[in-house]
């Protein structure tokens, strides 16, 4: 489906994968007890925080991820995605773990498992992390 | 065994699924979200929309239900102070995401989509996490070292 005004934009697709997304974090939350963050997630499995779930469910939800892309990508054919150059992307990846880290969430965390819980906290966070990313996406379209 | 380890699992399938359905794995779709002053794509919006919407659903259970059906307790978060941590972190969330496009979810499900670039991704995130943990969390755990 089209949006008016907005080529690029797949709503159908992008809303049907957000109530898959809602009902991964669903599953976790009342069959595990768990908030989905998947920053907390991965650097449980690799042994960089404690916190949280047991070390071997961390691992099954991380090999979960790439599992769902591969069949979706299978199911439509696969993908083309556009990525920013390496050395861009390795400095990006610093960021974003650290921040996530020091911020105590991510787009996951605070993004989905918050907002929809309404927590000051992920609120504050998923507006900063918003107007943050919008800054650096203008900043680097001008340079 | 398999109680334990089937909702992470199911969960986590489900989750790469929706990303990549929702076309979260690719990068240029989320820098297009956050470029508002250029050639906005909406589709984040409605993916973040879908997600917030059944899990608002789902958090009425959880006051009504004594345990987590796989789990004796819920184990959810419970701070509530707004730090210049929580801030300070989101920004420089931020700034990577907007940067690559990319926040951990999407780089662990890209793993099996573009294999190179994802394990930049996923290898400088760990890096960044690991950095923190040396500049921070030792800081932290300090006191209770000095204790024994």
């Amino acid at each position: 489906m089209m949006l008016p005004g907005f080529p690029e934009a797949a709503p159908l697709a992008g809303l049907a994968g957000g109530l898959l997304i809602g009902l991964a974090a669903a599953l976790m939350l009342l069959g595990a007890g768990r908030v989905t963050g998947v920053s907390g997630i991965v650097g449980r499995a690799f042994g960089i925080n404690d916190s949280g779930m047991s070390w071997s469910s961390a691992w099954t939800f991380v090999i979960g991820l790439p599992l769902g892309a591969f069949l979706v990508a299978t199911l439509k054919g696969g993908f083309e995605p556009e990525f920013v150059p390496l050395p861009l992307l390795a400095v990006a990846g610093v960021l974003v773990g650290f921040g996530a880290r020091l911020g105590s969430g991510c787009t996951s965390g605070h993004g989905v498992c918050g907002v929809s819980r309404l927590s000051q906290r992920s609120l504050v966070a998923t507006a900063t992390f918003m107007i943050a990313g919008i800054a650096t996406v203008a900043v680097m379209g001008a340079l | 065994m398999i109680r334990t380890h089937l909702p992470p699992l199911v969960s986590g399938t489900l989750f790469g699924a929706g990303l990549a359905l929702g076309g979260m794995t690719d990068p240029a779709r989320i820098r297009g979200f956050l470029d508002i002053f250029g050639a906005w794509d909406p589709t984040l919006a409605f993916v973040m929309g879908g997600a917030v919407l059944v899990m608002g659903i789902a958090w009425r259970f959880v006051p009504r239900m004594a345990h987590p059906v796989f789990a004796p307790k819920f184990s959810l978060p419970d701070r509530t102070d707004l730090t210049p941590q929580l801030v300070g972190g989101a920004t420089l969330f931020g700034v990577g995401w907007g940067l690559a496009g990319l926040c951990p979810g999407p780089g662990f499900a890209s793993l099996a989509i573009a294999p190179l670039e994802a394990v930049v991704f996923c290898a400088s995130l760990l890096a960044g996490m690991l950095m923190h943990r040396v500049l921070f969390d030792q800081k932290a755990k300090a006191p209770a070292h000095a204790s024994h």
